[in-house]
């Protein structure tokens, strides 16, 4: 697929811009899970943030629906190679979030109710970078990729964006996810193609 | 007096575990307890790896990650594995 434009001089990035190294765009939504799909009732789901010192608050699915939404179109980068681009998503920012809770930690620590984590420096989660999601492309998040809630942190891997989210632990040392205590690289940057742990 | 050999001398007794077929040894889950032959795990591939789960409980027993320069096995939700003796 060629996506440059012959003589184009202007400064808007080109679709292949736009691609990692080593990625593929793909038009549809590939469904990634490492069990099965969890049954997930609003009625009985609830976001927590947990900080460092064990201070907790939590929202239920209606004050979370009441917080304020935003509606990023991202583009987005699996570690299995494909990426897929202009998704827009409909959520609440980690910001509107952290902004409940007194933390000095560094890192953060996202859980989804079936036990998956994935870590991240909190730095990463702030300033914009990073939602939970309950909707996509206009229509209430499909439970196969991740409904009623999922994270999205779109500049890392994929797998940082866990599905069927339940909260964020924050921590003053980084603690490995699921698939970094299994290989797979602590901070995963697709621009630098952080798939593996180093050296590996 | 601290005894103790280096890692070497489990070879022996590890060339035992790590052989071509390990599917018919047993697995004790650490999350339940329910001991199953290795078969029997429910193994999900449409993932960045492949994890088992145990049949009873659904808890993850086995990672298997491959990446170009290693073979990754996380076994943190395996308490044992139990081989039948050779030849059996």
């Amino acid at each position: 697929m060629s996506a440059l434009t012959p003589g184009f001089r202007g400064g808007r990035r080109t679709v292949s811009d736009r691609v990692p190294p080593g990625q593929y765009l793909t038009e549809g939504f590939p469904v990634l899970s490492a069990g099965p799909t969890p049954v997930v009732d609003t009625g009985e789901w609830s976001f927590t943030v947990v900080n460092e010192v064990g201070e907790r608050v939590s929202w239920d699915w209606a004050a979370f629906s009441r917080l304020p939404h935003e509606s990023p179109t991202v583009d987005i980068h699996c570690v299995t190679r494909w990426s897929k681009l202009d998704t827009t998503w409909r959520g609440v920012s980690v910001d509107t979030l952290l902004a409940e809770v007194a933390t000095a930690a560094d890192f953060a620590v996202v859980h989804s109710v079936d036990g998956y984590t994935a870590n991240v420096p909190l730095q990463d989660l702030t300033d914009g970078q990073a939602w939970v999601v309950t909707g996509y492309e206009g229509a209430p998040l499909a439970a196969e990729h991740g409904g009623p809630a999922r994270f999205l942190v779109p500049h890392l891997y994929f797998w940082k964006s866990a599905k069927w989210v339940s909260g964020i632990t924050l921590h003053d040392e980084d603690q490995p996810g699921f698939w970094e205590r299994a290989g797979y690289h602590d901070y995963g940057d697709p621009w630098l193609e952080q798939r593996y742990q180093s050296g590996w | 007096m601290d005894h103790f050999v280096d890692g070497n001398a489990l070879a022996g007794s590890l060339r035992q575990v790590f052989r071509p077929d390990i599917t018919t040894a047993e697995a004790r889950c650490a999350g339940c307890g329910a001991v199953r032959p290795v078969a029997d795990f429910r193994v999900y591939t449409a993932a960045p790896g492949a994890v088992a789960r145990c049949a009873a409980c659904g808890q993850v027993t086995l990672q298997l990650v491959q990446s170009p320069g290693a073979l990754w096995l996380g076994m943190s939700g395996l308490s044992y594995l139990r081989f039948p003796p050779p030849g059996r």
